[in-house]
Formats: structure tokens, C-alpha cells, sequence
């Protein structure tokens, strides 16, 4: 699956940005016009000064450039790679208006970032003194990169905590070869790490959580799409990719890259997430998409609006049914369910001999989340919508003020930009949110001062943001 | 098709380029195939004592990633014996007859020493004399070059003892670096130059390399001032010629050989509209080879038949009679700016260049509709922050692009022209990246012509 997706995307983006030498670099520098206001500028996720970082490669001040894109993305170099800049910066630039092709900035920050990261690349920190709070970011992807290079920046104790053994997530795993290599994201990873971030390797689990929140003053979520609860039946482990997660097969349709399904769909759950799952079954060519619920239509957790279109659009439901085993059959597979009575406290219970047989070329499973984003939920009050972490989208907090999200968890899996940008967001808001909490600690301790002065100074913090 | 031959101080040729004196002109073998490649004539690279040259010699000016806006040399005249040099200009004039030879000339300040130079220089059948009072560096360390042509009174000595021998044209060529150009320009003709070239090059330091902190051209560790040349200099050479040509005293009817920048056919142009009978090119020619002269030939041609010139004095020195002091420019004469909307690509640079460095009369508050008149919102320039969310769009499910207006260029990022503010300075046409989008025009004041001059007038009368 992986592979063919790969090699389709490098069939349309053949070599996406290859590199420019430093005479190149400045003859493309100069095509830029230097825009006031640049709209390439607020095409980008990350907001970089463009025209300012592309100004400094024509004035053969390169390093001033990388510390320019750095400034608004620590990945700035991935991105350069990554990014679908005919969508992004490259799209908005103003020579399109006269027909002449954009300014090439993308290779122009590629440029940047290789001759920042050749001369060996440090940052620097922004402040000099320690801020004694501990932040722990959550996975170690490019959101979680993004929080914690900046709140580090700014002097606070940050931890990022990732169960695989490279740090990266997505970058260094996930992100076609031909695009990023993965020693180019640890070569990013690392200059994070010069800054003085922590890195851990731990899975985060119920136990895990308990010690992070007890010793961190916030936590970042940068879990990336992660996966949904796996259907939890006889036979699940046989039919291989024929079972789809909810989550990866909607990103993969968002990102362009659409999985393939046969014309028989089951799609179990019925939550939002496993709406658009059926809709995008429907419009990806299947004739037939099915949702197996095993509680009544009165009680779906998806929104009634979602049910309708997705009625509208053809889907059929079976309510009161919980699927037991899977098998392969034939070209297909063969899904076994059973129908279940609920009791008046809503306990259910399998009803004896009421066992079929549904036969269809793909499941998707849309059942709950994963574990950890389930444990949150439930648990921490982060509050969840349509299978994704729900943020204030300016501060990146969620439900639960200590807990603050960003990247794929929250936007459903968009861009290494988007992620990044929204990691930095949420260490604005991370460090506003804690100066606040601060403050009021310092007021109740100070009991001279006013408390709406200090209410103030804090709400300017989180403004500047 | 257009007819360029030229008469220059009764130096003829087949069309108005020549080479200047320099590299191009350094031999025969290479004036040859100069004249091959279709240049009119050849001014030869300055025949004296010969001299030894330092390497190296060059240095340049880029701008923008393009090279040699500016090219400063500290080359001397030519190192070549006199009499290589003059029997290989003898040979030129036999094999080409019909193209202009000039012969470059610098010996000491001694009556016997320009004799004696004219005379053989006249020997090899040279069609005129240019006399270097212009190098601007090492020669005029030793008493010659622009040491003569910036004391009005030594190159009017000297001119006029080479006038006493000479039999052809005789053409003074100028040194820019001096307070009035006009000062020398009319001692040459008092002595009874033929001709006038400027301008020879500008005293100049390209730059310092930021490595070494070494001044540049670099020549073992030491550096020295160069003349300047190339694109850079050309706005100064044409108000060089334009302040000779205009001159009450020197300027009537004096021929005058146009120099400084010229790279093609619209350069010269603009030097033949100033008045000026023939050109020179230097760098260009340095830069690009001989071949530029074809394409000024044909673009030449083209423009004259287009406009209905058969012969270049049908246009020479049309532009001269509108060039006057600023005293006398019109007070009551008013342009604004207009900008076209449907060309605009939304830069904004119009707008920050006139915030910035004019009078604060473009703006960039426009969400709806065209807005024309004396409305003056002085919106702020917007500030990037990063509440201004943006995610990478997503084909399907991200929101249409909004675009306001009925341009190609979204209304919100079209600026506008307060007129009433508008001074009419032309900066934001001139910054502005899209060719005849931002129009001065005229707004009628309704008041009659009136220049500086006639108003002091008047104060003094009233
Ligand atoms: C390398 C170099 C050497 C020159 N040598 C002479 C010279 O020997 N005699 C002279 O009259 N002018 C000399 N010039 C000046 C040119 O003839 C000409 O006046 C000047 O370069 C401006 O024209 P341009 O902008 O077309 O180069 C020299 C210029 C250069 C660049
Ligand atoms: S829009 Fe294009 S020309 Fe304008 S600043 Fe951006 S890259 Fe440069
Ligand atoms: S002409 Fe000058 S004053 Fe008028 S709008 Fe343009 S820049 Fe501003
Ligand atoms: S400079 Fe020209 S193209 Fe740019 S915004 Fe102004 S009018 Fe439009």
C-alpha cells in the first residue's frame, strides 16, 4: 500500500525541489520582488518572511536567511522538501499575475537550510534566563518538534516523549523517501536536541500518563493520526489489508493518494469519522457501503446531520449488530455478526443463534480511538470531534486548559507545515498560558497587587501570541 | 530602409558606431574584424610613449545578480611602440578605406612632443585625431590625461598646437571629472577643435571585498581610484553632452561624439536625439564582442523607419530643445497617478514606496468596489500576526478562495491613489514591477503656464 503510494506521488512530483548552487540561488533571489504584505507570506502555514529570508540570499547573507525560516519553522528544511508549494507559497506569489512562473521558493529555503545545516547549524536561544516550568510534548513529530523548539526557545524545561526509538514521527518515518530522507529529519531532531530538549523513549500508557501530568506543568499532544481501535475479532490479523483504518483511509483520500476499495464496503461504528469513511467509500467508486452499529440509530455518536447526507448518498445501515469474526473469502472477505439486545441500563448482550454473514471486499474499522487519545477523553476531559482532539485553534488548547494539542491529532493529517504551525501556536499559547497561571500564583502570593492588572498582563501575553 | 551614414567633423562613415578607444581597439587585426562585424568606425586604443600596464586592472559593479552594471579599469594607454601601432593603423586605413580611423593620441605637454605625434599619426592616412585629455588615472600622474582636460587653459594650449600642424579633423575627448564641463569644452573650441568626445571615464572604487577588506581591482595587495564606465554611467555622460550642445558659448553647431554606456540601438538613440553625430562603445563591446553593433544596426534601422526618419539628421537633436533649466518648468502642470486595476498583480510596493518615501497617498484599505476621489481613510498597513490562521488547502474540503472584485488581482490587494494627495512625484510607476500599470496623468489645474522664473519675476514687480 505504502509503496504504491509512493511511487504514484513520485510519478507527479518527479524530482520535487532539487537543489540550487549559490549562483543559481542568487539570479532566483532576484526574480523576487520584495511584496509588501507578502501573500506568499500568508500562504504560508508557518508564516515565514519570505520576502525578507529570499532578500538575505541576494545579499549573500545566508545565515541571516536560515535564521529568518527558522524563526517561524524549525523545520524549515524538511518543509523546503515537503512541502506542496504550488498550493502553498509558490501558488500565492504575484508573478503569476504576469504570467512569468513564481519565485522558486522552495528551493530557495532548501538552499538556505543546506548551507545553514553545512556549517553545522546551531540555534540559539532567545531568552537567557531558565523558566522553571516543564512542558512534555507527546510523540516526537514535527508538531511536537515545532512546541517544543520554540517553548525551549524561550527557556522553558521541555521533555518529548515518543515510544519509537528515532524522534522525527512522520518525518523520519513517513515522508516518501524521495522527498525527505530520514537522516535529513534527525540532522533537524538534532539541532532541537542542541537547544537542550529532552528526548524519551516510553510508550504512554494509563501509568505513563499519571507520571507526565504529575510532573509536567503542560503536556503537548502531537500524537499524529496514531490508529483507531483495531476491530477486535476472530480472524482480524488474516485478511491483511482488506482492513482499513477509518483515520488513514480518509487522510490518504484528503492527501490525494486514495486507497483502493473494492465495491463492497462494511464500515463499522458509527461516529463522524465512520460518516466520512462511508461517504468516501461511496465516492471513491463503491456500490455498496454498509455501517454495522451495534447499539440503535437513536444513539449514534455521529452527528444527525452527517447520518442524513450520508443516507442521501446511498449507505445503508444495520443497527443492533456487532461483527464477531473475519475471513477471507474467495476474492473478498466474509464478515460473521451477530445481533445484540440492550438492556435498560444499556448493557449489551449477544443474542443467541443470530448469527449471518455479510461478504464485501473491504472493512473499515471506525470504532473509537486510539487507546491514549481514548484514555484523554475519558479520562482528562480533552474533549474529542469528529475523531480528532478539539482545539482552540488560536492557543492550540483543548478542553482541559494543561492540555494543549496540534498537528495530524488535530487537523485530521495535513501537511509537515500545517503541523509545524500548529506546534508553534501552541507554545505561544503554552507560554502564555503558564506566565498567566504564574502571575495569578504571584498575585495570590502578593496580595498588594490587583488581581485584574495581573488578569491583564497575562490576556496581553496570550494576545501577542 | 533606413540610411545611417554619418558625417562626423567631416569624418565619414557607413553608420554612427564606433568603437571607442580601449581593449577593442587595440590592433589592427582586431579593428579589422570590428570593422567585419559592421561597425562604422574605430577610434584607436591611445598611441604615446608606451607603457607598462599592472595586472590585474578590472573591476565591476553588479547589481542584482547581473554583471557589470559599472566597469572600472586602471589600464593606461596603449603598451604597444608607436610605430607598431601606427604602421598597423596604415594597414587598416589601405584594407578599409570607407570605415572611420581616428587616431588616438597622449604625449607629454611639449609643443615639439604633439607635433611630432600629429605628424606621423597623419602619416599612416588616419582619417582625425582624438586627443586623450581624459584618462583619469596614472596618466594624469604624469602630467597628461585628465591633468590637461581638467585645467581649461592646457587643453586649449594644447589643442591649439596640434592645431597648427593638423590637416584632419581634430576631436578633443573629455573628461568628466570636472565641475562644468563646459569650462573645457569651450577652451577646446577656442583653439579650434573640430570635434568634442565625452566622456572618458568617472573616478571611481567599485568596491572592497568583505573577505579580505581588499579594495578591488587588487594589484599585489594595493588598489588605486579607476575610471568608471558602462550602464552605469550613461545618465551622466547624456547630461555631459546635453550641457555642451546646450551651451550658448561652445554649444552651437559643435560636433560632439557620444560616450558612456551605450549597449544598443536605444542608447544611441538617445545620444543622437541629444545632439550628438556620432557614438562610441566601449564596455559593451568588452562585454558582449563585436557582434553587439548588428543588433544596433537593425534595431536602428527599424526604429527610423517606423518613426519616418530616412536619415539621421532627420532626428538628430530633437530631444536637445526640450531639455531648459527647472526654472523654467510649468509650476501649474499636474500629474497623478492612476493605476490600472485589471493589471495589477498586487505587489503593493506602489503602496509602501509611497507611504514610506513619498506623500502618503496610496492605500491599501479597498474591500469592495472601486474607490476614486478625495476619501482619505489612512488605514494602517496591515500587520502579519499569526492569528491569521492557514492551513494547507485541501481540494475537497477546505473553503473556496475568496476573491473579491472583478480583476484577476483580488480587490483587498489592489492599492489605491488618494489623487488629491498625490504630488505627482512618479515614484510608485517607476517602482511598480508591471509595465504601464501605474499612468501619470495630467489634472488639469485650469491655471495658465507659469515657471519659477516668471513667478520671482512677478514677486519682484508686484
Ligand atoms: C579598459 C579600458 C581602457 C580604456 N582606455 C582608453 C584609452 O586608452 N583612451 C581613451 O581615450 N579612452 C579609454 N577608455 C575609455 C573609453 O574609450 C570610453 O570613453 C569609456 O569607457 C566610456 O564608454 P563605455 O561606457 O562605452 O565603456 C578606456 C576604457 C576602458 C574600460
Ligand atoms: S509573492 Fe513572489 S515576488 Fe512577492 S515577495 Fe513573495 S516570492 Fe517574492
Ligand atoms: S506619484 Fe508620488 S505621491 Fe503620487 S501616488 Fe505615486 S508615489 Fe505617491
Ligand atoms: S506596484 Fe503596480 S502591480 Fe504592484 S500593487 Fe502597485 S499598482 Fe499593483
Amino acid at each position: 500500500m505504502q509503496s504504491a503510494t509512493n511511487s504514484e506521488l513520485a510519478q507527479r512530483f518527479p524530482d520535487l525541489h532539487p537543489a540550487l548552487d549559490a549562483r543559481a540561488a542568487a539570479v532566483e533571489a532576484n526574480r523576487c520582488l520584495n511584496c509588501f504584505d507578502a501573500p506568499c507570506m500568508g500562504a504560508c502555514p508557518a508564516h515565514i518572511d519570505v520576502p525578507r529570508f529570499i532578500a538575505m540570499i541576494a545579499s549573500d547573507n545566508v545565515a541571516g536567511s536560515a535564521k529568518t525560516i527558522l524563526d517561524a519553522n524549525v523545520l524549515g528544511a524538511s518543509c523546503a522538501r515537503a512541502c506542496p508549494v504550488e498550493a502553498l507559497c509558490e501558488g500565492a506569489c504575484v508573478l503569476h499575475g504576469k504570467r512569468e512562473r513564481p519565485v522558486e521558493i522552495g528551493r530557495l529555503q532548501r538552499f538556505a537550510m543546506e548551507t545553514f545545516y553545512d556549517a553545522g547549524g546551531r540555534l540559539a536561544l532567545r531568552r537567557r534566563e531558565e523558566r522553571s516550568e516543564r512542558v512534555a510534548c507527546i510523540g516526537a513529530g514535527p508538531a511536537s518538534l515545532a512546541c517544543a523548539a520554540e517553548l525551549r526557545q524561550q527557556g522553558f524545561q521541555v521533555c518529548v516523549i515518543d515510544r519509537r526509538a528515532l524522534p522525527g514521527g512522520l518525518n523520519t518515518y513517513g515522508v516518501a523517501e524521495y522527498k525527505l530522507r530520514a537522516a535529513d529529519s534527525l540532522r533537524e531532531v538534532e539541532m532541537v536536541r542542541g537547544l537542550g530538549v529532552q528526548f524519551e523513549i516510553r510508550d504512554v500508557d494509563a501509568t505513563a500518563l499519571e507520571e507526565i501530568e504529575c510532573a509536567s506543568d503542560a503536556v503537548f499532544l502531537g500524537l499524529g493520526l496514531g490508529a483507531m481501535r483495531r476491530l477486535d475479532v476472530e480472524g482480524a490479523e488474516s485478511v491483511g489489508e482488506r482492513m482499513i483504518d477509518a483515520l488513514e483511509f480518509i487522510a490518504a483520500y484528503k492527501t490525494g493518494t486514495p486507497m483502493r476499495v473494492g465495491p463492497r464496503v462494511i464500515v463499522t461504528g458509527a461516529g463522524n469519522t465512520a460518516m466520512d469513511a462511508a461517504r468516501a467509500a461511496k465516492r471513491l467508486g463503491a456500490e455498496r457501503v454498509t455501517v454495522l452499529y451495534r447499539r440503535q440509530r437513536e444513539e449514534i455518536p455521529a452527528f444527525d446531520f452527517e447520518y442524513e447526507r450520508a443516507l442521501g448518498e446511498g449507505v445503508e445501515f444495520v443497527w443492533a449488530t456487532q461483527p464477531t469474526a473475519i475471513a477471507q473469502r474467495g476474492d473478498g472477505i466474509a464478515l460473521t455478526c451477530v445481533a445484540v439486545a440492550q438492556d435498560a441500563t444499556g448493557k449489551l448482550t449477544q443474542i443467541a443463534d443470530s448469527e449471518f454473514t455479510i461478504e464485501c471486499d473491504a472493512a473499515i474499522s471506525a470504532i473509537g480511538q486510539s487507546p491514549l487519545l481514548e484514555l484523554l477523553s475519558q479520562v482528562r476531559g480533552v474533549a474529542m470531534e469528529r475523531g480528532r482532539v478539539a482545539i482552540n485553534r488560536a492557543t492550540g488548547q483543548t478542553a482541559n486548559p494543561k492540555y494543549f494539542a496540534g498537528g495530524d491529532c488535530v487537523n485530521g493529517g495535513r501537511e509537515v507545515v500545517d503541523a509545524v504551525a500548529d506546534g508553534k501556536r501552541a507554545a505561544l499559547g503554552i507560554a502564555a498560558w503558564l506566565s498567566k497561571t504564574r502571575a495569578e500564583e504571584d498575585a495570590s502570593d502578593n496580595a498588594g497587587i490587583p488581581r485584574s492588572a495581573q488578569d491583564k498582563t497575562g490576556m496581553r501575553g496570550a494576545m501577542r501570541g | 530602409m533606413a540610411d545611417l551614414t554619418t558625417n562626423f567633423a567631416g569624418i565619414r562613415s557607413a553608420n554612427p558606431f564606433w568603437l571607442a578607444s580601449g581593449p577593442p581597439t587595440n590592433t589592427g587585426e582586431q579593428i579589422m574584424r570590428a570593422f567585419d562585424a559592421g561597425w562604422g568606425g574605430a577610434v584607436w586604443k591611445t598611441i604615446g610613449e608606451p607603457v607598462v600596464n599592472t595586472s590585474s586592472r578590472y573591476s565591476s559593479v553588479d547589481w542584482r545578480a547581473q554583471r557589470m552594471m559599472g566597469l572600472s579599469n586602471i589600464e593606461l594607454i596603449s603598451d604597444r611602440p608607436i610605430e607598431v601601432n601606427l604602421r598597423e593603423l596604415a594597414e587598416v586605413k589601405r584594407r578599409y578605406p570607407k570605415h572611420a580611423v581616428v587616431a588616438s593620441l597622449m604625449v607629454e605637454s611639449k609643443r615639439e612632443a604633439w607635433h611630432e605625434i600629429v605628424k606621423r599619426a597623419e602619416g599612416t592616412g588616419a582619417d582625425g585625431l582624438e586627443l586623450n585629455f581624459g584618462c583619469p588615472h596614472g596618466m594624469n600622474e604624469r602630467g597628461m590625461g585628465s591633468a590637461v582636460g581638467q585645467v581649461p587653459e592646457y587643453s586649449e594650449r594644447i589643442t591649439a598646437w596640434v592645431k597648427e600642424v593638423a590637416r584632419t579633423p581634430v576631436l578633443v575627448k573629455l573628461t568628466p571629472n570636472v565641475t562644468d564641463i563646459r569650462a573645457i569644452a569651450r577652451a577646446a573650441r577656442r583653439a579650434g577643435a573640430d570635434g568634442l568626445s565625452a566622456i572618458n571615464t568617472i573616478n571611481s572604487i567599485t568596491g572592497i571585498d568583505l573577505d579580505t577588506l581588499m579594495p578591488q581591482p587588487n594589484v599585489d595587495g594595493k588598489s588605486t581610484h579607476g575610471g568608471y564606465c558602462g550602464p552605469a554611467v550613461r545618465p551622466i555622460a547624456l547630461n555631459m553632452v546635453q550641457q555642451i550642445l546646450s551651451d550658448e558659448v561652445g554649444g552651437p553647431g559643435v560636433a560632439v561624439s557620444g560616450i558612456g554606456g551605450v549597449g544598443n540601438w536605444r542608447d544611441a538613440a538617445e545620444f543622437l536625439l541629444m545632439g550628438c553625430s556620432s557614438i562610441q562603445v566601449c564596455t559593451a563591446a568588452m562585454h558582449y564582442g563585436y557582434r553587439i553593433v548588428e543588433e544596433m544596426i537593425d534595431g536602428m534601422s527599424n526604429w527610423m523607419d517606423a518613426k519616418g526618419f530616412a536619415v539621421i539628421d532627420d532626428f538628430r537633436g530633437k530631444s536637445l530643445g526640450r531639455m531648459t533649466e527647472w526654472k523654467h518648468l510649468n509650476l501649474n502642470y499636474k500629474v497623478v497617478a492612476r493605476i490600472d486595476e485589471a493589471l495589477c498583480i498586487g505587489c503593493q510596493l506602489c503602496h509602501i514606496a509611497c507611504w514610506d518615501g513619498a506623500h502618503q497617498c496610496i492605500h491599501v484599505d479597498r474591500v469592495s468596489g472601486p474607490v476614486d476621489g478625495p476619501v482619505e481613510m489612512h488605514a494602517r498597513p496591515r500587520e502579519m500576526g499569526r492569528e491569521r490562521i492557514v492551513a494547507t488547502p485541501i481540494a475537497k474540503l477546505g473553503p473556496p478562495k475568496v476573491h473579491v472584485g472583478p480583476y484577476a488581482t483580488t480587490l483587498e490587494r489592489i492599492p489605491r491613489v488618494d489623487e488629491t494627495e498625490c504630488v505627482g512625484c512618479n515614484l510608485c510607476s517607476l517602482v511598480c514591477p508591471v509595465n504601464g500599470c501605474i499612468a501619470m496623468v495630467e489634472r488639469p489645474t485650469g491655471l495658465a503656464a507659469e515657471s519659477w522664473a516668471e513667478r520671482s519675476r512677478a514677486n519682484i514687480r508686484g
